[in-house]
């Protein structure tokens, strides 16, 4: 039964459920306490050992029916579970009791297998199948092509080798009989064939999700396919939730460190000096001022979904943020964004500026104009855009005094550094007025380059 | 065998928080025997008012033991969950001590001599005497063994969640002056967290996970015959049918078990027979919290009314 609570503990792997081996003991020692008997009770116990969320019960509820509704043959042969050896030669049925069952058929001769088959023995057949599903270490497989090599395997540690010399014979000797094993072993076929897909949906979701997520993560967020972008939002979503995580924690205002000998001293001269109260020294931490300018314009559509998601996700990282949108003109977009839900502020800021044709310079006066207050010393700008102003004057100039008012001027570009410069890219002129000028073209990069913004702060 | 040992253990936990008050569903009753069996925590997770903080006073008061509460919030550090040196007391002590240290030094004959009966005797100052223990202390050091409750940890800081390690998985804490201080029977612990923020894995990982949710219909009509003993059987299913539905809205603040009790009261001290919608607007802000919920719900409440009575009459 170890064997199967290992098992369960991968295929909660698979469905996303974080599975420390510390956390595996634990299910353990509670199953030990609560025992297989009661099903609920099992089950609530390993929810509680193993499941750290909401979300994660509910995944792993739904994993737990999948596992056990495995046909499990227990109350009829309770012995066979604790030496789950494959039944091959080494485990061979009681030739009596497969001949009462056979009902006097002449199965002498026969492999264990064949027998097995034809005293339609259903409990025996799954308890094969299972232990069989086990050597061949079905739980390693992770990709939907394994599925015909875990399927022979699984039939060659039945013993299908024998059951085919078997098969010969009989259709010399005994035709009928051998008609009747060639059906059961097409219902074995089948039978495995299920087991298997139900080993692949347990246990290689996880490896199929990492994989997908990798290609995701690093894929170029400008050529993303239609029907990847619902999964590129939930992969953003998911990087703004770690952001949110490492970043949101509520932060001390005081922190004891050192003692302050001078203030202590001060404060203490009402008693000659001797140290009653006690002061001691603070570190004060900025607290983080972002603005954000994000490019909404035609060329960069595909791209600016993405950012705007992620602006929605620093708001709630970061109190101070104010973040405008432009393309023609630039207009601020911090209550669009904090009072609606992602994809609403979107849609509506989308409807508001998007999709024009970009002029940074226009765009650049109408903040300098309406917006410059916004900056302090303290304040990080984040400009998230290709830089190509269609031609027209990019009054870099502007972005020299925003640099200047502020603390660090960030530029992120979702083109390759190889096209900077070229056609009515303006990058090389902005860029000298820039801290940092990142590319930021794929989800992992976007994700960096805004953690950096926020570390910088802590 | 063990497994029917399980069973009927875990029914006695349901009967002994019921015999306190606490109607704890099938989940509930066996986190709280598996944490007494291994040993671990159970962290309660789920919105405010669905009986976080009861399930602690209902154990405790189910073992007989002593229930130590910490209440945790912004800025709680160790000086006040742990311990803290009674620094006034010792300032005082030094300074009444003065003559006799002046004594005690006076023989010797070298400023090294000195230091090394200084050393002698510096530790008196931190020993067990000069150490204010406070609630984390407290729960390791009852003889009985008690109930700690960790309430509302996800008000604290981050820092505060390490802290709590050792605690929790151990049983333990380490003061650098004194040294190692282990329990002298574990403590049941309870953290409750209304998921303000994430706990830390390092925290999750220690403890038994558990969330209550809002009750069934049934549970909960069973939680307000216990805690309301004075309410007709109709009435009570009427208004348990009439708060379900009342969960269905979009509210910013959905009622739960606290208030559903305290509606109870409300409709017995008023004397009421059966819903109606007079009274049922009269006394909406027991129920719910925000004037735009209320008006949010205000239109509902016939239909809801009508629904509870039907599904009374059928179910």
């Amino acid at each position: 039964m170890r064997e199967n609570l290992h098992r369960f503990f991968r295929a909660a792997r698979g469905a996303g459920v974080h599975v420390s081996p510390a956390e595996s003991i634990d299910a353990m020692r509670a199953v030990a306490q609560v025992g297989f008997a009661d099903r609920d009770i099992l089950r609530d116990a390993l929810l509680l050992t193993l499941a750290k969320s909401q979300d994660e019960k509910l995944a792993l509820g739904d994993c737990f029916d999948l596992f056990f509704s495995q046909p499990e043959p227990r109350p009829e042969q309770p012995e066979a579970n604790d030496n789950d050896t494959p039944p091959e030669g080494s485990h061979p049925p009681s030739p009596d009791a497969t001949n009462e069952a056979g009902g006097g058929q002449p199965t002498e001769g026969l492999g264990a297998l064949a027998q097995m088959l034809l005293s339609q023995d259903r409990n025996a057949i799954a308890a094969a199948i299972a232990s069989a599903a086990g050597a061949a270490s079905l739980s390693d497989i992770r990709y939907s092509t394994q599925r015909g090599i875990f399927s022979s395997r699984i039939l060659d540690a039945m013993g299908l080798q024998r059951l085919r010399d078997d098969l010969d014979e009989l259709t010399a000797t005994n035709p009928s009989l051998a008609e009747r094993l060639r059906a059961a072993l097409e219902g074995l076929r089948e039978a495995v064939r299920d087991t298997v897909s139900q080993g692949l949906a347990l246990y290689a979701r996880e490896e199929a999700e990492n994989l997908r997520n990798d290609i995701l993560r690093n894929a170029p967020l400008a050529r993303i396919e239609p029907r990847q972008v619902e999964e590129m939002r939930a992969l953003i979503r998911k990087i703004a939730r770690r952001l949110r995580e490492r970043y949101s924690k509520p932060r001390k205002r005081q922190r004891r460190g050192h003692l302050d000998v001078r203030r202590t001293l001060r404060r203490n001269a009402a008693w000659g000096g001797v140290p009653f109260l006690t002061a001691w020294k603070r570190k004060h931490r900025d607290r983080p001022k972002i603005v954000a300018l994000c490019d909404v314009s035609g060329s960069v559509a595909r791209v600016s979904d993405f950012f705007l998601l992620l602006i929605h996700s620093l708001h709630e990282v970061v109190d101070d943020v104010h973040s405008f949108a432009f393309s023609s003109h630039l207009i601020e977009v911090s209550d669009i964004l904090e009072s609606n839900s992602p994809e609403v502020a979107m849609a509506e800021i989308m409807s508001k500026v998007g999709f024009g044709s970009s002029d940074y310079g226009s765009s650049l006066d109408d903040f300098e104009h309406e917006f410059m207050s916004t900056l302090t010393p303290q304040t990080t700008v984040i400009v998230l855009g290709d830089a190509r102003s269609n031609n027209l004057d990019p009054r870099a100039d502007i972005l020299r005094r925003i640099s200047e008012r502020s603390k660090r001027l960030v530029w992120l570009n979702p083109e390759g550094r190889m096209v900077w410069g070229f056609g009515d890219s303006e990058m090389p002129r902005y860029a000298t007025f820039c801290s940092v000028v990142r590319q930021c073209g794929t989800a992992q990069q976007l994700e960096r380059a805004v953690s950096d913004i926020v570390a910088s702060y802590q | 065998m063990a497994d029917q040992k399980a069973s009927t253990s875990i029914e006695a936990v349901e009967s002994g928080l019921a015999a306190q008050g606490y109607i704890a569903s099938r989940q509930i009753a066996t986190a709280v025997y598996l944490s007494q069996q291994i040993e671990k925590p159970i962290l309660v997770e789920g919105p405010a008012g669905v009986g976080k903080t009861e399930l602690a006073k209902a154990i405790a008061a189910w073992r007989g033991k002593k229930m130590i509460r910490l209440q945790c919030y912004e800025g709680l550090d160790e000086a006040k969950a742990l311990y803290e040196w009674k620094y006034a007391k010792q300032l005082l002590y030094t300074q009444i001590l003065k003559d006799k240290l002046g004594e005690v030094l006076g023989g010797a004959q070298t400023l090294h001599a000195a230091l090394d009966q200084l050393h002698d005797f510096g530790d008196v100052f931190f020993s067990k005497e000069f150490v204010e223990p406070r609630p984390l202390l407290q729960a390791l050091e009852q003889p009985g063994g008690c109930v700690l409750l960790i309430d509302e940890i996800d008000k604290s800081d981050a820092e505060f969640e390490s802290l709590l390690l050792e605690i929790l998985s151990d049983f333990q804490v380490t003061i650098p002056e004194l040294g190692t201080v282990s329990a002298i029977t574990p403590p049941t612990v309870i953290l409750t967290s209304n998921s303000e923020r994430d706990l830390g894995d390092a925290l999750k990982r220690r403890c038994l996970h558990l969330h209550i949710g809002f009750p069934e219909q049934r549970l909960e009509e069973r939680i307000v015959e216990s805690r309301v003993p004075g309410i007709s059987q109709t009435l009570r299913r009427q208004m348990v049918g009439f708060i379900h539905e009342i969960r269905t809205l979009d509210l910013k603040k959905l009622p739960s078990v606290s208030e559903t009790i305290d509606w109870a009261r409300v409709l017995v001290l008023l004397q009421a027979g059966e819903l109606d919608t007079e009274i049922v607007k009269d006394t909406l802000n027991v129920l719910l919290k925000y004037e735009a919920d209320i008006e949010a719900a205000a239109p509902h409440v016939t239909t809801f009314i009508a629904k509870a009575a039907r599904s009374n009459v059928f179910g």
